[in-house]
């Protein structure tokens, strides 16, 4: 890990640019610095300053003599080629290939705040999209001052440079510099006050095809994750957490024993845990494992204590039978008029499941705390700044005394945002405190699915109304659940919680009277958002329902979606790609030419900001779902990589369908049942299926990424099983009677 | 003491028989690029080679490896099949977050390494480690367009 601690601590409060840069520079040994560098501003400066964010080019970007550029990326990679992304945007705009970059994740601080200029986060697939413009402004001051430096070298004026992929030209003389050779100079240039943007006919970079800059370290193991890292001195840490949550150890009852026990350091006790520090995890594991743990529930016990007698069926069975104020996400006409005008009405009611984050990578937090008081903590993160004030509550020093590593992450889906006691941080602190050395904590894959806070369950009662023709006039949805974000914050907001309705709210189509509804209903057990959040459910109740609707009516389902989007333009044409993607509609059942039986099944979401159409295809083999092909369009308005919104549309494809075909965390008797990968299944490579993508560029408002491509995949399969089979599955995960 | 060769070093470890091959690898001798990701053998972020043959370290007891030859990730690229899987690995973009992909480097090279020109079947027999990141297709491109090629040690 580079450590920039020691030079950002002696950074003056003032001109956050040159002084600092100046400074900065005359104080390192390293020599190879140059436009800048990234420091931690989160720390000397800051909070009194004011920054604007990703103004200053220091802050992002190094440009190295032999012209590599370090990039710290305001966002966090975690698979979904955000490094990438950053590149091409900022290279493109500087003119630099994006090969040239190296790219680190940039720690908390203001200048990173760039998502509309005030927050910063990695997640509802918003990074590019919520800084694109601010990160093209970002490579385009560097470009300016490396323009400058150049004409104040040859004494020409400015207007009369140019760039070409990392080095700024005099065409009238032939003389060229690269900007390696050029950085140094530019240290002192002030930074353009306006610079002007490419149009993006001369693009060289963003909306192709460019390779991940992660691709190689990630194929021979030398990319380094929170797990990875390591300080001299340090300690291993494994956690034994209580079986549920709220209860607190009392004892141990065999101590003396497992203090005993080969490499053990010591053992502690924490909130709501048992801890032993040893010399190896290994040890530390065997001996945590082996501790006997009486555990009691606290009068006042806190955070959601999980009931002794909790269980999901029985919660399930609540969820759809629970009465309530029912709170309206989005109503339009006269749903009342329109069901008593039916012709004919349709009702179903409509499960899912809790659902585990199960990145491969498990939690893990290293604490170190320095002789001058201050503490260097690593762990997996995807909001610093809400990170580093949690972290800074749990050691009891200021934020400014932290300095917060922002490791790549082993897979996220939205594991890694602040959830109460769902992050080992707080044990490291408290373990380096006590042994006054460095400690990592591993959490094991059985204590991370215990502690792990779940996508929620709701139940959905629907009512559909037909009119003569068979077409839908009206529909009503009320969802019993509790949103992710009202659950994270564990309390109720003054509005409804929109990620608790998101996917049956803002559909396209034209459906007349409507009304979804929110009954609330509090989860026992702990809430988080998960890749698509309420997309990743709310698409399926909706666009599944829909396809009962079509039966009842005697429509075909894809007729049905087409005429019911009459008059939006965007989304026929992607209905459309889709169709002509798989070779044209075809809803069987049908003769495969192995024999099989097989039929599809269509659906379409509005997720985070992007339009998708997905079609599956399905037969049954062996009393179990075969899910063959899935062909995906999707609309994201504008692009910057294809290729990796190809390989985040396979991804999103297989989570989405590894929820429809397995996927389901328990409980009974409080007790999680599953608490590894042996009772609960992620899709596994024999499931996945062929997924082609055709990616439609309408020019609209660019949207996300990461997710879209989920959620329109289990109604997707849910819709062609229940075609093939004649049997409506209306509970994720699908289960064949 | 425990005595392991590991990618053609001799290490001598301060470890007790039981230890997992997977946390010696990790803690004694700092080698991270093997990933610890269940701990009971089921998704094979912790693939290495014993001998040659695609294992599962997490459940490995270094105390029954003595005489055996181990290669981790760290020396993929030293073996000429390994090197062409690991080329593959990014001339298809495979990795997404990557915490998998050490182990799926690992089980590509053995099975190429055994069987220079396997079938369909014996790719998905072979390549049965868990990814989150479902890079399953870019996976199994990666092993055919090596296989393709013909790999030969």
């Amino acid at each position: 890990m580079s450590d920039l601690g020691a030079a950002a601590g002696t950074l003056p409060l003032g001109d956050p640019v040159n002084v600092s840069r100046r400074r900065f520079i005359a104080g390192t040994a390293a020599g190879a610095l140059v436009l800048g560098f990234g420091m931690p501003l989160g720390r000397a400066r800051g909070q009194g300053a004011t920054i604007a964010p990703g103004t200053r080019v220091p802050a992002f970007l190094e440009i190295r003599p032999d012209s590599s550029i370090r990039l710290l990326s305001p966002f966090t990679e975690g698979g979904q080629g955000i490094w990438t992304a950053m590149a091409q945007i900022v290279g493109e705009e500087l003119d630099a290939d994006p090969a040239a970059f190296v790219v680190e994740n940039a720690p908390p601080g203001p200048d990173y705040l760039v998502m509309n200029g005030k927050i910063r986060f990695t997640g509802g697939s918003n990074s590019v999209r919520g800084s694109y413009t601010t990160m093209r402004r970002l490579g385009a001051s560097a470009r300016a001052v490396l323009i400058a430096a150049a004409a104040q070298r040859w004494g020409v004026p400015a207007a009369t440079l140019t760039t070409a992929p990392g080095r700024v030209l005099h065409a009238a003389s032939g003389r060229a510099l690269t900007y390696g050779e050029l950085a140094p100079h530019a240290l002192d240039l002030p930074v353009p006050a306006s610079v002007t943007l490419k149009d993006r006919k001369d693009f060289r970079w963003i909306g192709t095809r460019q390779p991940r800059v992660d691709a190689h370290a990630k194929s021979t193991g030398q990319i380094r994750y929170s797990i990875d890292i390591a300080v001299d001195g340090m300690l291993h840490a494994a956690i034994q957490h209580a079986p549920r949550l709220g209860l607190q150890p009392a004892r141990i009852r065999n101590e003396a024993a497992v203090k005993a026990m080969a490499g053990v350091h010591s053992v502690h006790v924490l909130d709501g845990a048992v801890a032993v520090v040893a010399r190896r995890f290994w040890h530390a594991r065997r001996a945590v494992e082996a501790a006997e743990v009486e555990w009691t529930m606290p009068a006042a016990p806190g955070f959601r204590p999980m009931p002794a007698d909790f269980s999901t069926d029985a919660f399930a069975a609540h969820l759809a039978t629970a009465t309530g104020r029912e709170e309206v996400g989005e109503s339009a006409g006269d749903v009342a008029t329109a069901f008593a005008g039916a012709h004919a009405t349709v009702n179903a009611t409509y499960h899912s499941q809790y659902l585990n984050h199960a990145q491969l990578e498990p939690p893990s937090a290293l604490a170190r705390f320095n002789a001058d008081g201050t503490l260097d903590l690593w762990f997996p993160l995807q909001s610093p700044e809400e990170a580093l004030d949690d972290a800074a509550k749990a050691a009891g020093i200021a934020r400014e005394r932290i300095q917060l590593h922002a490791p790549p992450l082993g897979g996220f889906f939205g594991r890694h945002f602040q959830y109460r006691h769902a992050a080992p941080f707080p044990q490291a602190i408290a373990l380096a405190k006590a042994v006054k050395a460095p400690v990592k904590v591993i959490w094991t894959r059985e204590e991370e699915f215990l502690r792990d806070p779940l996508r929620p369950m709701a139940a959905v009662r629907w009512r559909g109304a037909l009119d003569a023709d068979g077409l839908p006039v009206a529909i009503e949805a009320i969802s019993a659940t509790e949103g992710p974000s009202e659950g994270i914050a564990d309390q109720r907001g003054s509005r409804i919680d929109r990620a608790a309705l998101e996917g049956m709210t803002g559909k396209a189509y034209a459906i007349a009277n409507r009304r979804i509804a929110q009954i609330f209903v509090k989860s026992p057990a702990t809430l988080a958002y998960w890749r698509s959040v309420g997309h990743s459910m709310n698409d399926f109740f909706y666009e599944a329902f829909l396809d009962e609707l079509a039966d009842k009516g005697g429509q075909d389902p894809y007729a049905l979606r087409r005429r019911l989007l009459a008059g939006d333009p965007r989304l026929t044409t992607l209905l459309d790609a889709v169709v002509d993607l798989c070779g044209g509609w075809k809803r069987g059942p049908f003769a495969a030419p192995d024999g099989s039986m097989r039929a599809r099944g269509i659906a379409m979401a509005s997720p985070f900001g992007s339009q998708v159409a997905a079609i599956a295809e399905v037969s049954v083999a062996d009393g179990a779902v075969r899910v063959h092909d899935v062909w995906q369009a999707i609309d994201p308005g504008t692009i910057v990589n294809p290729a990796i919104i190809e390989a985040q549309v396979n991804s999103a494809v297989a989570m989405g369908l590894s929820q429809a075909l397995g996927e389901e965390a328990t409980y009974k008797d409080g007790q999680r049942i599953a608490r590894n990968f042996d009772g609960y299944t992620i899709l596994a490579p024999t499931q996945m299926p062929r997924v082609h993508v055709r990616i439609v560029e309408s020019g609209a408002a660019m949207g996300g990424i990461g997710e879209p491509g989920l959620p329109a995949v289990a109604p997707a399969v849910a819709n062609a099983l229940a075609r093939l089979t004649g049997k409506r599955a209306r509970s994720l995960p699908i289960k064949l009677a | 003491m425990i005595e392991l060769t590991v990618n053609g070093a001799v290490h001598r470890l301060d470890a007790e028989p039981e230890t997992p091959l997977l946390w010696a690898l990790r803690d004694n001798l700092g080698m991270t690029g093997t990933k610890y990701g269940c701990g009971i053998a089921q998704c094979g972020a912790c693939s290495v080679m014993v001998d040659g043959t695609v294992t599962r370290s997490c459940v490995l007891p270094i105390g029954s490896l003595a005489g055996t030859r181990i290669t981790t990730i760290e020396a993929v690229e030293a073996d000429p099949v390994g090197a062409k899987v690991t080329a593959a690995w990014v001339r298809h973009q495979v990795p997404q977050c990557g915490y998998c992909q050490s182990g799926q480097v690992m089980a590509a090279t053995a099975l190429l390494k055994q069987n220079a020109r396997p079938s369909e079947a014996d790719v998905e027999g072979a390549m049965s480690n868990l990814c989150r990141c479902c890079t399953y297709n870019a996976i199994k491109a990666a092993v055919r367009d090596v296989a393709g090629e013909g790999a030969t040690a």
